[in-house]
């Protein structure tokens, strides 16, 4: 069994809500090394056989299309995952 | 005149948006997500809430739903369509409207009483305001910051495709103060705030006629009446 990554992130210029939320709560935690924060998407996409070129170009296809909004995100990496 | 509203798994408003559609001298249809036919409707209306739990984006999956596909190839041939919230949301996934909603700015959900400018008025959803004219209906969102790039933003407004507009504070930070759009040919607009929550007296946001007496909302919907007549 095969696995493709695919990770969304929001556009550089889209503040990012959730991420300054988090970016806020971590000093109050004492890591204060972190200037800021953005939170993206991971999504893990399974298939039955071997990740072949096909597989990821339909991930990517998938990655465009319906697990990003290209109006917002980005698609910054689509990949196989090694057990 | 029928109008349909759409009920997604998740919908919160489309019995008050049908209750609008109702009072405004229309006859209101229930349309459901997985039923592709549009049972003859003159318009549509997608409502409020939280369709598939707002899983991926709001609106995302919503897009994907069989009666969604008719309403956008319908929409594409001059049907009128609202959405409202949630269904503003879904326009936006379809691309049927450009840009699309973040969280809002203050990272919490907000709900009130929101004054907005009409400056679109020639919308199958807007002819029966005054072009300038300032109203009061609730707003209730999460992800309720309109975001779009400059160059969608410029030809928004030079365009005159810029419906309704914050007014006072902008209540999610939501860019260039812009609460709802329309396409180009105006049959389909997007919102932001909810008109179908003011319209009918000791129901609706405070107004001139004492507590609960708004009733600002309701010109969505006989606008649309109207323009199926004419």
């Amino acid at each position: 069994m095969g696995r493709v990554v695919v990770d969304v992130m929001p556009k550089p210029e889209i503040l990012d809500p959730q991420g300054k939320a988090v970016a806020s709560a971590l000093p109050r935690l004492g890591f204060d090394q972190f200037s800021g924060v953005r939170q993206g998407k991971r999504f893990e996409l399974e298939v039955d056989g071997p990740v072949t070129e096909e597989i990821l170009a339909a991930a990517r296809a998938a990655g465009e299309q319906v697990l990003s909004n290209p109006v917002i995100e980005d698609v910054v990496a689509v990949y196989e995952e090694q057990d | 005149m029928r109008v349909g509203v759409v009920t997604f798994p998740g919908s919160l408003d489309d019995r008050d948006a049908a209750r609008a559609v109702r009072l405004a001298g229309g006859e209101p249809v229930a349309l459901w997500h997985a039923d592709a036919d549009l049972h003859g409707v003159d318009a549509v209306i997608l409502p409020g809430g939280f369709s598939y739990g707002d899983y991926l984006r709001a609106g995302a999956i919503s897009r994907f739903a069989p009666v969604t596909g008719s309403i956008v190839e319908a929409a594409r041939g001059g049907l009128p369509v609202l959405g409202i919230c949630n269904g503003f949301q879904i326009l936006t996934e379809a691309h049927l409207l450009p840009g699309s909603m973040i969280k809002n700015d203050h990272r919490r959900f907000v709900c009130r009483e929101q004054q907005l400018r009409v400056e679109r008025t020639d919308t199958a959803w807007t002819n029966e305001y005054a072009e300038g004219e300032v109203i009061t209906v609730p707003l209730k969102n999460q992800d309720g910051q309109y975001v779009a790039d400059e160059r969608t933003l410029d030809e928004l407004e030079g365009e005159g495709r810029v419906v309704v507009r914050y007014v006072g504070a902008n209540p999610n930070g939501s860019w260039r103060d812009i609460a709802g759009v329309s396409n180009e040919r105006g049959n389909v607009v997007g919102l932001m705030p909810h008109p179908e929550h003011a319209v009918e007296p000791g129901f609706g946001p405070d107004g001139a006629k004492g507590p609960r007496s708004g009733t600002d909302g309701l010109r969505f919907f006989t606008s649309v009446l109207k323009s199926l007549v004419g």
